[in-house]
């Protein structure tokens, strides 16, 4: 057994309530097709696809339904077979909060596959071939990166990749999609981490789950051959261990420099439902189509480990799972530690949900905030570092510069400062704020530059045609005066002759 | 700031708040109060009442002038505490307007001049102690010999309101000097240590808090066990007490071993003069102390090293209400300097080399 040796963990961190307990233990049941599936274009970071389609069209199951448009973008495919209702903008479950543009299906309940090539189960397949149907089969990063994963694999093209970690960490409360994907499918996940670790070339693949998940990891060592020179490594349970940059740190001490990615110091990491989707979609040519989810928190009725099809709506599952118990104090999708509210249930699961959590006013906790104390817990917690109660203090004065020299840039938004802050101060949403205001004054200086510049330039112009015209009209001057002088001369010609 | 929506994350939240802390060093702190109320009678308790209850009296006037509202701040129960530390730290006897004026001066000077919870610069507790010693010396200095409750010679209720609200003197027979000015007194009439003390300095009194001394400071068990509770609850940094009286001791022993005739030992040192109920209780106010393990390891060994000094060369006799006073004011200047370092970048905040391992030496590449 790989033992963890205490010295290469992160700094900082905090033990938030698991509360697994109540969906740990329940198997990955499918939810029924629902009467309308809504696919975003966009579930991804990145460009939104390009649609393919057009209403009225019939699609299967597994059709390309928008295609990848740029360098950083990925596909949608139809999740069931049926008809595409409508092309039109729909509330979705995107940090801007706004609405996107929406395929609607209406599944004719036949859950019909479009022709898929047969399963290929070739051991060596080239680096392109993989990244190939990867990027073919629309998989993003599935822990709620949503990073295209056909362009991360390419990222290590650019640079020497030793290191695979399939991140299996689970760290969030509630949440226990991966570990039952884990427990249920590791052999799904070892081979994609297999295809992911030829397509990278890397020497050594960990797959990484906390100690208190001990039947996932049983589950994968007892699938685990030594000639395999894949590990799954344990380590000690504590948020944001899921975070890249820590779970880095944490197996392999090494540390990311600030700015730069993984792939910088070696290392790429996955989420395992990302290797379970590259598996699908290496070796089966299948498209990703669907999601583990879990349903969880005080104010659902049954939770739950379901397999989504794509786009089914918040609502859905629910109703599914018995409804809300009573009204959730606040509905998220995702963890509650990262996850982001949702306004209300009519919002799609997309590639990232693996969580939709009810969560009722005793469990959120949520209260008035209080003075900050100087207590030093959130710089205790901070796993990046930082100081936030300087930031904090900083960003309530007003001075965003010196919330920035403080390092906003390097905090990962984990909100471990904000759990354990006892005067309640929502401290990332301050940083968020910032950050916000940062960027809108720097693209605002960007603007102003522009306009400056414009001025610049009209200015130039407008100098280069005065100057043109005092030019022309110096040259017409000079010309009359020529004229008169020859006619002048010609008269003192006549007066001479 | 209004909040903004979205709402980001986290959606849950640790167990516990501010007042949940408050509370917890209150509920601490009720031994030592106890047993101080037992051993030096109703005078005390009659202080302890005025002292708390014009500390929260005070905090509503000033929020109510600040034009705050009231409820928050005043369930937030730092009032009470700073009160009721205040309190502890006074002669059980003084009258009643010692606790007033002490009150008065800590919340409004010490805390709302500031701006509030959380802005002061110096702990408001010890700032007006150390105000009063210096206006009011002889009330301040005057230690009663312990009379516990019930017992022949100690003032009954009457006798004890007369001595806290009428100014009833206190019988000189009553009055004894504290260990630490015993020890003083002595040195200065070039009496060594082991005369000086004698009669005076019993370990095991001393532990039990058999002795004249302020109401809370009694004890050293009862406070040791009330700081054990907060540091297993971690509502106290465990680094401030650590290297406060781990460096008192230190010195102590040291010099006790140079001249054990003109330094007292450390078992003196830490068990009088109420460094135990600051060590635990007083320095580690958030509020007051740097936010950074390693700032309050410094903040602690330089309190533990500034009441050593105070007590061996200065004029005063007891030394923990300066030295914490003085490390409060190192405070800011401690934190700007001790910061943990950020993830992905050197002490000096520039971004790690790219192939360079952890700065700790984890990690390093094949
Ligand atoms: S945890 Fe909250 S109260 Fe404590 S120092 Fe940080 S911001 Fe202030
Ligand atoms: S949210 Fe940012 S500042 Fe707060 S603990 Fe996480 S990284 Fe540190």
């Amino acid at each position: 057994m790989w033992s963890f040796p205490r010295t290469l963990s992160f700094r900082g961190g905090v033990h938030p309530q698991p509360r697994k307990q109540t969906t740990r233990n329940l198997a990955i049941e499918p939810l029924p097709l629902p009467r309308r599936l809504y696919l975003p274009v966009q579930q991804h970071i990145g460009a939104p696809a390009r649609p393919l389609v057009a209403a009225g069209d019939r699609v299967l199951k597994g059709q390309v339904v928008a295609a990848g448009d740029g360098a950083v973008s990925a596909a949608v495919h139809a999740s069931t077979s049926g008809q595409v209702l409508a092309i039109e903008p729909h509330p979705a479950p995107h940090p801007s909060g706004l609405p996107l543009l929406t395929l609607v299906i209406a599944p004719d309940g036949a859950d019909r596959w479009v022709d898929l090539p047969e399963p290929d189960h070739a051991l060596s397949l080239s680096r392109e071939e993989i990244a190939r149907r990867v990027a073919a089969a629309g998989v993003v990063g599935m822990g709620g990166a949503t990073f295209p994963a056909a362009v991360k694999l390419n990222l290590g093209t650019r640079h020497a990749i030793d290191t695979l970690i399939l991140n299996g960490s689970e760290c969030e409360p509630y949440l226990s999609c991966d570990d039952r994907l884990m427990r249920e499918h590791p052999g799904e996940i070892i081979d994609g981490a297999r295809i992911l670790r030829q397509a990278l070339g890397a020497e050594r693949t960990l797959i990484v789950v906390e100690d208190n998940k001990p039947e996932a990891l049983a589950a994968l060592r007892e699938r685990l051959y030594v000639a395999d020179a894949i590990q799954a490594v344990a380590v000690p349970t504590r948020y944001p261990m899921g975070s890249e940059r820590h779970i880095i740190r944490a197996v392999t001490g090494r540390e990311i420099p600030a700015g730069q990615l993984g792939a910088d110091v070696g290392v790429m990491v996955h989420n395992v439902a990302t290797a379970r989707a590259v598996h699908r979609a290496v070796r089966h040519h299948q498209p990703l189509v669907s999601r583990i989810v879990t349903v969880g928190g005080g104010a659902v009725a049954r939770p739950a480990n379901l397999e989504v099809p794509l786009g089914a709506r918040v609502q859905d599952l629910l109703d599914h799972c018995g409804g809300a118990s009573m009204a959730p104090a606040r509905l998220l999708m995702g963890g509650p530690m990262m996850g982001q509210v949702i306004p209300h249930a009519r919002v799609p699961v997309v590639k990232g949900s693996n969580g939709v959590i009810a969560l009722t006013a005793a469990e959120t906790r949520s209260a008035d905030p209080g003075p900050c104390i100087r207590c030093g817990r959130c710089v205790a917690a901070c796993p990046s570092g930082l100081t936030p109660l300087e930031m904090a203090s900083r960003i309530r004065a007003g001075d965003l510069d010196g919330a920035a020299e403080r390092g906003l840039a390097d905090c990962v938004a984990c909100g471990a400062c904000a759990y354990v802050c006892p005067a309640h101060l929502p401290l990332v949403q301050y940083f968020q704020h910032a950050r916000g205001a940062l960027a809108d004054r720097r693209e605002q200086g960007q603007h102003q530059e522009r306009i400056r510049r414009l001025a610049q330039r009209r200015r130039e112009r407008q100098e280069a045609e005065a100057r043109a015209k005092a030019e022309a009209a110096a040259q017409r001057k000079a010309e009359r005066a020529a004229r008169r002088q020859r006619k002048t001369a010609g008269k003192e010609h006549e007066t001479e002759a | 700031m209004t909040t903004p929506t979205p709402v980001s994350g986290p959606h849950t939240h640790a167990p516990g708040g501010i007042a949940t802390d408050m509370t917890w060093v209150a509920l601490a702190l009720l031994p030592a109060t106890a047993f101080g109320i037992y051993l030096f009678g109703w005078p005390a308790l009659n202080l302890l009442l005025v002292t708390v209850t014009s500390a929260l009296a005070f905090e509503a006037v000033c929020l109510k002038l600040a034009r705050r509202p009231l409820r928050p701040a005043l369930s937030d129960g730092s009032a009470l505490v700073t009160g009721l530390l205040l309190a502890l730290t006074l002669p059980p006897w003084s009258p009643w307007w010692i606790g007033v004026l002490g009150a008065g001066f800590a919340l409004v000077v010490g805390k709302h001049v500031f701006g509030g919870l959380g802005q002061n610069l110096f702990n408001p507790a010890m700032l007006a102690r150390v105000a009063l010693l210096i206006s009011f010396p002889l009330e301040m200095t005057t230690w009663v010999i312990p009379q516990p409750l019930f017992t022949p010679g100690a003032p009954g209720f009457l006798e004890g309101v007369a001595i806290t609200f009428a100014g009833a003197p206190v019988p000189d027979a009553l009055t004894g000097a504290t260990v630490l000015g015993q020890a003083q007194t002595g040195l200065s009439q070039d009496l060594g240590l082991s005369r000086s003390l004698e009669g005076v300095y019993d370990p095991l009194h001393q532990a039990l808090g058999w002795i004249p001394a302020s109401l809370g400071e009694g004890s050293a068990l009862l406070l040791l066990a009330g700081g054990m509770v907060l540091l297993a609850r971690r509502i106290i940094p465990w680094e401030i007490p650590l290297a406060l009286l781990g460096t008192l001791a230190l010195l102590a022993t040291a010099f006790m071993l140079v001249d054990p005739e003109c330094h007292a030992g450390p078992g003196l040192h830490l068990s009088s003069g109420g460094v135990l109920l600051a060590a635990f209780f007083i320095a580690t106010d958030p509020v007051t102390s740097p936010a950074t393990r390693a700032g309050r390891l410094l903040f602690g060994a330089g309190c533990g090293l500034l009441v050593f000094v105070i007590r061996t060369w200065g004029g005063y006799p007891e030394g923990i209400a300066f030295a914490i006073l003085l490390m409060n004011a190192m405070t800011p200047l401690i934190d700007h300097y001790l910061r943990p370092r950020t993830f992905g970048r050197t002490r000096r905040g520039r971004p790690l080399e790219p192939t360079q391992t952890a700065p700790d030496g984890a990690g390093r590449r094949p």
